[in-house]
């Protein structure tokens, strides 16, 4: 199949890893990747900011891009969320963008649960707000991650709070912001995992930020980076990183 | 004052917040009972949305309807603009020379009564209505004991969008009610007075907000409290810093519309969620908060335009828009800001930010941005 990929402005400056895992895993599965250049922002930032003029030009130029592509995947729930839920209500004429976060094209689209990935390490699976409410991804991720060799799965107490990220949030109320993430890491920390997955680099940014900062060994990886992890031929093995997010070798 | 420095203090009582999250853990899982295991759940708050829909549509109508009723049942009805008018009605209405007892409800908080219960002996109460049922004129509050069956002066004060059309409204209502708020999952038991009151009814903004076609539907809260149970600022903060108005996630989105969006309570509120979406996804009603606090974010930022020196965060935000606007400038951007910022990193770690970020920086790192975007990694794998 022919699968475009949105890698998110966020994944391609601060997380591209996150995003060569998706085109490993992809050309693993036997799936021709196309990048499209001109993509830029699907504009969630702005729309959630109250920048609705701004965001609707972005949300229109992305439509324009991804034009005429029958499956598009984004390692991220926000966005696909953002393209989902909020194009229709910028306007009505840029509903229908078949855009899917990577699990719901996985197990949904390409039909697989097994992808032929190893990944040695004790992970437990933070469910991101968009993709447990806005997206409704259920099990698909917990489906994926379980059929992952040598991983072992640890259940998040309360898992579907918040983690405290919120975009613009996490700055303008800093103190609740991190109020959150502290009872977030505490339950992940019970867990006694030494990773924490999502399928969204941003609030992976900011549980992995936080736990950066304590300095508490947990780290914050993407669900394509494991997916993309011990799958062989196909490029080299994502380096288990130890700072903020992860190294993400230059 | 903003929500974040009301925040703060509230935020360094750890005994409070224990006790508030032990507390809306408990709420949580008395729902989870009572709707879990109901099949009917979600018809019901289609139809409990959709009786308040309609109900707002035609409030005239149906205040109408209730006027006549409860002045045909021998009470009468006074119409009140703002808090203070509601309090002079109400002063005018009690006897002097008794104290009068008091029903709260978010009506009377919102227009600052206090006062004891009501006991067998009171002679004179102000009671904050559940609902009232507009084709009989009917009182109902949750269940009191004998406190609406004494014999004395008896003042009843609720907001315009508490009239409900009929009994069978009032049905499915209570039913949404106990499920969502206490965890019932039997239609509570209530108290009703019909005729023999004084109503006040209270506007003090709600017109405004049924004049938003994005937030009126706001006004159908039946006021069960499950999205404060839910709502992971709520729990950490507590209500203080919602200000005087309805506190949690439906306070965020009403406060900024009785107010209006200029002052630095009304323009944080907007902001003080992280649009988790647990509101929405118990409130009985189905009142879509998130995608209200995303509109009244719009309303902030558009009052802020036309001021003649933009705030840094306007010129920020236009500015990654306009970089955004195309992949060329997009990419210069990036690769400026990355290499900025990786002057600021040790170890791959950002431990400091100016300016705006400082504060993500205050309790978190920031990974260093790496050399090679992913669109710089797709060119040359090509
Ligand atoms: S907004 Fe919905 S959940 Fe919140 S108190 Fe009102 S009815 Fe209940």
């Amino acid at each position: 199949m022919r699968i475009a990929v949105f890698v998110t402005c966020w994944g391609d400056a601060l997380f591209p890893a996150t995003g060569r895992a998706v085109v490993r895993l992809l050309e693993h599965l036997g799936h021709e990747v196309v990048f499209e250049p001109a993509q830029t922002c699907c504009g969630h930032m702005h729309w959630t900011a109250g920048y609705h003029p701004e965001a609707i030009a972005l949300a229109r130029r992305l439509t324009e891009v991804f034009a005429g592509h029958d499956v598009i995947v984004t390692p991220s729930a926000s966005c696909a969320a953002t393209v989902r839920t909020a194009y229709p209500r910028m306007d009505p004429a840029l509903a229908g963008l078949p855009v899917y976060e990577l699990s719901e094209l996985l197990v949904d689209v390409l039909g697989v649960t097994d992808v032929g990935a190893r990944y040695p390490h004790r992970v437990t699976y933070q469910p991101t707000c968009h993709s447990l409410r806005a997206l409704g991804l259920g099990d698909r991720p917990l489906r994926l991650l379980r059929a992952v060799r040598d991983l072992e799965l640890a259940d998040l107490p309360e898992a579907g709070e918040c983690c405290g990220f919120g975009g613009a949030f996490a700055v303008k109320n800093a103190d609740t912001s991190v109020a959150m993430v502290a009872d977030k890491i505490a339950r992940i920390h019970e867990t006694g995992a030494d990773v924490v997955c999502a399928t969204d680099d941003s609030c992976l940014t900011h549980l992995g930020g936080a736990l950066s900062r304590l300095r508490s060994g947990v780290r914050a990886v993407h669900l394509a980076e494991i997916l993309a992890s011990g799958l062989g031929a196909a490029g080299p093995a994502p380096v288990p990183g130890g700072v903020a997010r992860r190294a993400d070798a230059p | 004052m903003r929500f974040s420095d009301a925040a703060r203090p509230e935020l360094g009582d750890p005994a409070a917040r224990r006790g508030r999250r032990r507390a809306a853990a408990e709420a949580r899982g008395r729902r989870a009972d009572a709707v879990g295991g109901f099949p009917g759940w979600e018809a019901l708050r289609e139809a409990g949305a959709a009786i308040r829909e309609r109900t707002l549509r035609e409030l005239g109508t149906h205040l109408e309807t209730l006027e006549a009723a409860v002045e045909e049942e021998g009470g009468h009805v006074h119409w009140a603009r703002d808090a203070a008018e509601a309090r002079r009605i109400i002063d005018s209405l009690l006897p002097d020379d008794v104290p009068a007892a008091l029903v709260r409800s978010d009506v009377t908080d919102e227009i600052g009564l206090d006062g004891a219960e009501p006991g067998p002996h009171s002679k004179a109460a102000v009671v904050g209505a559940g609902f009232l049922v507009a084709e009989t004129g009917t009182l109902v509050v949750a269940e009191r004991g004998d406190g609406l069956s004494f014999p004395g002066t008896l003042v009843a004060v609720a907001g315009i969008e508490d009239v409900v059309p009929g009994w069978t409204d009032l049905e499915v209502l209570l039913q949404l009610v106990s499920r969502a708020g206490a965890g019932v999952p039997m239609r509570p038991a209530i108290s009703t007075r019909t005729g023999d009151f004084a109503l006040v009814l209270l506007d003090n903004g709600r017109t405004t907000v049924l004049a938003d076609p994005d937030g009126r539907a706001a006004l159908r809260c039946v006021h069960c409290s499950a999205c404060s149970d839910v709502c992971p600022v709520f729990q950490r903060t507590g209500p203080r810093p919602y200000g005087p108005g309805r506190a949690g996630p439906i306070g965020a989105v009403l406060t900024p519309q009785v107010r209006g969006v200029e002052a630095p309570l009304g323009a944080s509120l907007p902001f003080a969620s992280t649009l988790c979406g647990a509101c929405a996804d118990v409130c009985p009603v189905k009142i879509d908060i998130p995608a209200m606090l995303v509109h009244l974010r719009g309303r902030v930022v558009d009052a802020r335009r036309g001021r003649p020196v933009p705030p840094p965060e306007m010129l920020l935000m236009r500015g990654l828009a306009w970089s955004m606007g195309d992949e060329r400038r997009y990419e210069h951007t990036l690769v400026r800001r990355a290499r900025w910022a990786r002057l600021l990193a040790r170890d791959g770690r950002i431990r400091r930010l100016p300016g705006l970020f400082g504060k993500w920086t205050d309790a978190r790192d920031l990974p260093a941005p790496p050399r090679q975007s992913f669109r710089a990694w797709w060119r040359r794998r090509r």
